[in-house]
């Protein structure tokens, strides 16, 4: 198993779909195996196409606001005495969060195959969001699947949602939470393939929409490319980039352009969520060493039991509660090219109030999982070494927790 | 390959009728009732579903992820499951038994040594709802080593050319899924485009038994009763279901069903 160099990561599965010859793959029922095929040769004739490339880069530039801004975070790097801290404030994108990129490619795939509904699941409520944002300026009927325990903590993302005038729909089966809202939205698809695209709100589901979610998200390490080369004159000799990881989509987006840098150069540094200190229950199977199984059509390492049922997961963080993992991260980490590790629920809080402290920054739980990593390393890093963080949402969706968890004044 | 699911067709035949395919959930609602409810409605049916109740199941609707939940929650394992097939078998050797559920649960146990349960059980017929073709090739190959039918399932979306591969590749049994649909849909397209596609099928290969399963009811079962087998699923795991919030006995009650079904395809 070995990276490609000079081939893009989203392009290194083999015919039926896998990474390694392992992670992905389409288990999925033989209804669907039309529709993704559908799919897959729509996408890889305009992945090729310059009008539908520079269609693509209009909207991301005038709609989604591109590139969104690489800031030194001056206070917090004097106060840690390390390494350079940066962050790339992807939060700056229309709707606050990475997932618009994602959203955005999908409906215009959507258009170009002539459906007028587009369906989708959301956990932390962003890909909902967006995909509801996207759907609006495309002219596309939206019906998002989020489960009941989510609608409940992330309501200022619902109420962006409905307002858009997109459908909302609970989903109350097994833990109410992102696992069962893409369950429910595949199920969904199955039954409505013929009139309806479906997108899956991260790199995760059938190969097909890894790739796609992969190539969207990429968006964000090719601005940062750009963006370090003017700061540095290069790209740094020392750079460090760390990313909360869930389904995966943020951080392999961040990391992408910079896959083929030998990794004593550029290090990718991905974040669990480990869940609540006092809790065995996690969402981060990398960092736990979970084993390889089936979830939503793709070979992943998944949180289970011995039978093969999926375990429940628990995190403050709504967008990183996922017992699965892209097969993009399982191949990144057995090959080596990148490095897994998880945050607790506390020390994500505790990264929160020290980079609302320090910068006129608010990252959302999910990022903030990153900046726990990357403030505990960067003490002992050298001053030439250059960190950053994706601060790839905004807390504006977690003032509840936060306010319950940390008090009124942090909100 | 010798395979009571093969006699089971012959025999529904010689009586000129479809043969009745039961689904019910392993475990549902407990270990010990789920295997009741096989014995009773076994001297009706021909050919009989256990389903393998899996908590991400991507093709099922309500009734049968309920049916699942319950199971789960009252701690079937695998091990379980072989163990009410062979109790079964022991009650009834002949009657063919297919298990049905998600690669993630065979991928955990082994392919190898999930086949080698199924030997030692009893079971006859496997149906992978999220392994397809060409997919699954390796492992049906497994299968009919072991004289155990790996049942392709086909779809109205399945293009003409791979319907005729997937033919190609499949043992006796093939399952057709009616429309697009999660399991227990409402049959939203007619019993004569059901009919028209079924016929798709036969012409590609008239030897197979084909059986036609989603969205199939009380209501619905007799408009399709020219197919070579008809499955009905959600509509058993319903009634379970009503009969514990009803406080009645699922057993009798799913019998009651099963026997109105059977009397509606004679």
């Amino acid at each position: 198993m070995k990276l490609k160099k000079g081939i893009p990561v989203i392009d290194q599965c083999d015919k039926l779909g896998f990474w390694g010859g392992k992670f992905g793959g389409n288990f999925v029922p033989e209804t669907l195996k039309k529709p993704i095929e559908d799919l897959e040769i729509l996408f890889n004739k305009l992945k090729k196409d310059k009008k539908f490339i520079n269609e693509r880069d209009k909207y991301f530039k005038n709609w989604v606001g591109s590139p969104t801004r690489f800031i030194k975070l001056q206070n917090l790097t004097k106060h840690l005495g390390g390494a350079q801290i940066w962050s790339k404030v992807v939060s700056d994108a229309n709707g606050g969060a990475h997932k618009i990129y994602n959203a955005t490619v999908h409906c215009l795939l959507a258009k170009r195959s002539g459906k007028k509904i587009i369906c989708g699941d959301t956990g932390a409520g962003y890909a909902g969001k967006m995909l509801s944002m996207a759907a609006k300026k495309f002219g596309l009927k939206c019906k998002i699947f989020m489960g009941a325990k989510d609608i409940q903590r992330q309501q200022p993302n619902v109420k962006a949602m409905k307002k858009n005038g997109a459908e909302v729909i609970p989903v109350y089966s097994g833990s109410q939470t992102l696992v069962d809202a893409v369950s429910e939205c595949m199920r969904y698809w199955v039954a409505n393939c013929d009139k309806v695209a479906m997108c899956v709100g991260s790199t995760v589901g059938p190969a097909i929409f890894v790739r796609i979610c992969g190539w969207s998200t990429s968006q964000i390490s090719r601005e940062l490319k750009i963006q370090l080369v003017n700061e540095f004159g290069s790209v740094p000799k020392k750079l460090k980039l760390y990313n909360c990881v869930g389904g995966g989509s943020s951080s392999f987006g961040f990391w992408n352009e910079f896959m083929d840098y030998d990794k004593k150069q550029c290090e990718f540094i991905g974040v669990e969520a480990g869940g609540p200190a006092k809790s065995r229950k996690h969402a981060a199977p990398l960092t736990y060493g979970s084993k390889i199984g089936i979830l939503h059509g793709a070979a992943q390492y998944v949180n289970q039991n011995t039978d093969g049922q999926i375990e429940e997961t628990e995190s403050i963080s709504a967008g990183l509660d996922y017992p699965g993992i892209s097969p993009l991260h399982c191949f990144l980490k057995d090959i080596k090219r990148a490095r897994y590790t998880s945050a607790s629920d506390e020390e994500a809080l505790n990264a929160y109030k020290l980079v609302t402290k320090f910068e006129k920054l608010r990252p959302s739980l999910e990022p903030s999982h990153a900046f726990s990593v990357a403030i505990a390393e960067s003490k002992k890093l050298s001053k030439d070494t250059i960190v950053v963080v994706n601060s790839c949402g905004d807390a504006y969706k977690d003032r509840a927790i936060i306010e319950s968890r940390l008090g009124k004044k942090y909100v | 390959m010798y395979n009571p699911i093969s006699y089971a067709f012959k025999k529904a035949k010689s009586e000129k009728r479809p043969a009745l395919l039961t689904y019910t959930v392993a475990g549902d609602s407990s270990k010990k009732q789920s295997l009741e409810i096989l014995k009773s409605i076994s001297k009706k049916v021909d050919i009989l579903e256990i389903g393998v109740p899996h908590n991400t199941p991507v093709a099922d609707g309500s009734q049968i992820q309920t049916s699942s939940y319950r199971a789960i929650k009252n701690g079937i394992k695998v091990n379980d499951i072989f163990k009410i097939v062979k109790n079964f078998k022991k009650f009834d050797i002949n009657k063919p038994v297919i298990l049905m559920g998600y690669y993630n649960m065979i991928f955990q146990y082994g392919e190898n040594e999930f086949l080698r349960q199924c030997k030692i059980s009893g079971v006859n017929g496997l149906i992978v709802v999220d392994l397809p073709w060409p997919e699954n090739k390796k492992f049906a190959n497994k299968c009919k080593k072991k004289s155990i039918f790996f049942i392709q399932l086909l779809s109205p979306t399945t293009t003409k050319n791979r319907l005729k591969q997937i033919i190609k590749d499949s043992h006796e049994m093939i399952y057709f899924i009616s429309m697009l649909s999660t399991t227990g849909g409402k049959l939203k397209v007619s019993s004569k485009e059901i009919l028209h596609n079924y016929d798709k099928i036969k012409k590609i290969n008239s030897k197979k038994n084909v059986v036609i399963g989603f969205g199939i009811t009380e209501k619905t079962i007799k408009s399709l009763k020219k197919a070579d087998g008809l499955v009905v699923g959600s509509a058993i795991c319903k009634e379970i279901t009503s009969s514990i919030k009803k406080r009645q006995n699922p057993v009798t009650n799913v019998y009651n069903v099963v026997n109105r079904l059977k009397n509606k395809i004679k």
